[in-house]
């Protein structure tokens, strides 16, 4: 089966049956989903001992916890007995879980705490074999990571030359940790390569998002000329990594030679904020309002867009789910957070300007691709232009599908032993 | 300005203030306008300073404090029909068709001259081979000035809201 897989993704093409095979879908759990990093959550989620979310990595349903020690742990979502789950509510805050079935309890940490009637079990079961299954963990920067593997290689490792850019794209909190401030939740009927792809692609942006772009104001929308901003760039950056720069001045915040003018827009927050913050603070977190001027793909599921993560979550070979998580400054400026949120529904969610244009797309790419998923897809856009960076990342414009072809590097690497 | 809350007994339908009726005949016309995609003569029908929003949390009543799903000001209303009436939206263009019944409708607050209504909503949407239901708790407040009723404020509490929700390209 390896060969032939290997066939499907050439340098500058993909084969049409990456969205629609199931068999290849059922290999993608397999050998990517259940063996890589996954992301499960922000640290801000579950800050407290005795918090918790739940969360999928591939399919599998998990819950990630505070425990009384400080640790995240990450754990299946299956009680060892006879399999129901033992926690069906999304976030909260307890002393640990109790199946619904037979009462059997655990930690926080997993560690099977009580079992009801337990003279039936003498000399047949010693709680400490039966732990909730525990997923390896790691947390970057606020970002918890789990993986079913115990031999995956080490969290900062895997994201390799992404961490560079993860550290810029914290840098929007001006000083302020980030929290996340809620979520919108949708599906689209296609395969979760689609979106995959999306993150680094700003070539649709001005074509699919045009009804968002006339409903901002000029400034915003200038902000985002990127079709002709030759700034706009995107780089490989290693194990299907990528990034792709939107506004080349919000990079990174901490450089600023003070000729940025700050949006209108946001004249009643300097207005607010000034009145008992310093000036430079105050452009600090305005010039911060969008996020940062990039979107960063981590493969295989989740992004770090502008002032948003992006997660996916394949449910099956032509559904996914989609969680665009909004973000704040924890412990910053009421103001600030609310103004972040109403950006956030602007262009996000179900009902938001922007995601249900997104969502039609890629739903007309799932349906036309099942009417040829021998046909090829195309991701050659900038391959005549594209060169390395410094660091040898190969790079071109932010129109360019040079991010997708990374990701696609990486999935033919793990679908086959070339990883 | 809140309506005072009524509790238990009053809540039911009161036939004997007209006001009652005029505003159910109000959330009908509202329904069918939507339905029909016709989002100018419902812009219409809002008071000026106007909220409309569809809430994450259903136990909110702080929407600024709060991400929601639609949380429109007349500013916002206004774009958001511009966005589905204007021709560049792809997901607008290939809107769902929907039908929807609004009842189960209940008097939760009045004053002087305003009266907030309780309703079941449900609507059937349909889009290329797929049928499908989203259900809600409704609240409408509904002012009634010189020219006649108007909704100075429309919650719509999705049963599904905190769940992966589908909406393509109408309002709810």
């Amino acid at each position: 089966m390896t060969p032939e897989i290997g066939s499907l993704v050439e340098p500058d093409r993909v084969a049409g049956s990456l969205y629609t095979d199931p068999a290849l879908f059922e290999r993608e759990m397999d050998r990517i989903f259940h063996r890589t990093w996954v992301w499960v959550a922000h640290e801000s989620e579950i800050p407290k001992a005795g918090d918790f979310k739940t969360a999928w990595v591939g399919r599998r349903p998990v819950i990630v916890t505070r425990d009384r020690r400080g640790g995240v742990n990450v754990l299946l979502n299956r009680c060892r007995h006879r399999g129901a789950s033992v926690c069906e509510t999304p976030k909260g805050n307890g002393n640990g879980f109790t199946c619904p079935y037979h009462a059997w309890s655990y930690s926080l940490d997993g560690a099977l705490r009580g079992i009801p009637y337990p003279e039936g079990y003498e000399d047949v079961v010693e709680k400490k074999d039966l732990p909730l299954q525990r997923l390896k963990a790691g947390s970057y920067a606020g970002m918890v990571f789990a993986s079913f593997s115990e031999d995956v290689e080490p969290l900062e490792d895997f994201l390799g030359g992404a961490r560079l850019w993860i550290d810029r794209f914290m840098k929007q909190g001006a000083g302020y940790p980030i929290k996340v401030q809620g979520e919108h939740r949708f599906r689209f009927q296609g395969n979760w390569k689609i979106q995959l792809e999306n993150t680094t692609d700003w070539y649709h942006f001005p074509i699919v998002h045009r009804s968002w772009m006339a409903s901002v104001d000029a400034e915003t929308a200038n902000m985002l000329s990127i079709m002709t901003d030759e700034n706009a760039i995107t780089h490989s950056l290693g194990n299907g990594h990528s990034v792709a720069i939107s506004v080349a001045d919000h990079v990174d915040f901490d450089e600023d030679d003070g000729t940025e003018k700050l949006q209108d827009r946001f004249g009643h927050l300097v207005e607010e904020l000034s009145k008992d913050m310093d000036p430079a603070k105050v452009r600090r977190i305005v010039r911060a309002m969008h996020g940062v001027g990039f979107n960063l793909n981590l493969f295989p599921n989740v992004a770090m867009s502008m002032s948003f993560f992006r997660v996916l979550r394949p449910v099956s070979v032509d559904e996914t789910e989609i969680r665009h998580v909004a973000l704040g400054l924890d412990g910053g400026p009421e103001i600030v957070n609310r103004e972040r949120l109403r950006i956030h529904e602007h262009f996000q969610g179900p009902f938001g300007f922007g995601s249900p244009d997104d969502a039609e797309a890629w739903n007309r790419v799932q349906r036309g691709v099942a009417g040829d998923a021998g046909m090829a897809i195309l991701v050659n856009r900038g391959l005549g232009r594209e060169k390395p960076n410094d660091l040898g990342q190969p790079t071109s414009h932010a129109t360019d599908e040079t991010g997708m072809r990374e990701a696609y590097a990486m999935w033919k690497r793990m679908m086959t032993d070339g990883n | 300005m809140a309506t005072e809350a009524l509790s238990g007994e009053a809540a039911a339908l009161p036939f004997d203030d007209p006001r009652a009726l005029a505003a159910v005949s109000l959330i009908w016309r509202e329904a069918h306008l939507l339905d029909a995609r016709r989002y100018e003569e419902w812009d219409g029908l809002w008071t000026e300073g106007g909220e409309y929003v569809v809430p994450i949390d259903r136990d909110t009543t702080d929407f600024a404090a709060t991400l929601n799903l639609v949380y429109d000001d007349d500013r916002m209303r206004r774009m958001r029909i511009e966005r589905l009436t204007g021709g560049f939206s792809i997901s607008a263009a290939a809107a769902a068709r929907t039908v929807r019944s609004v009842s189960r409708h209940v008097v939760t607050g009045r004053d002087g001259d305003a009266i907030e209504i309780c309703s079941a909503q449900v609507l059937v949407g349909y889009k290329r081979e797929e049928t499908f239901v989203l259900a809600a708790d409704v609240t409408h407040r509904i002012v009634f000035g010189t020219e006649g009723p108007g909704i100075s404020r429309k919650i719509v509490r999705l049963v599904n809201s905190e769940e992966a929700v589908t909406a393509s390209g109408f309002l709810l």
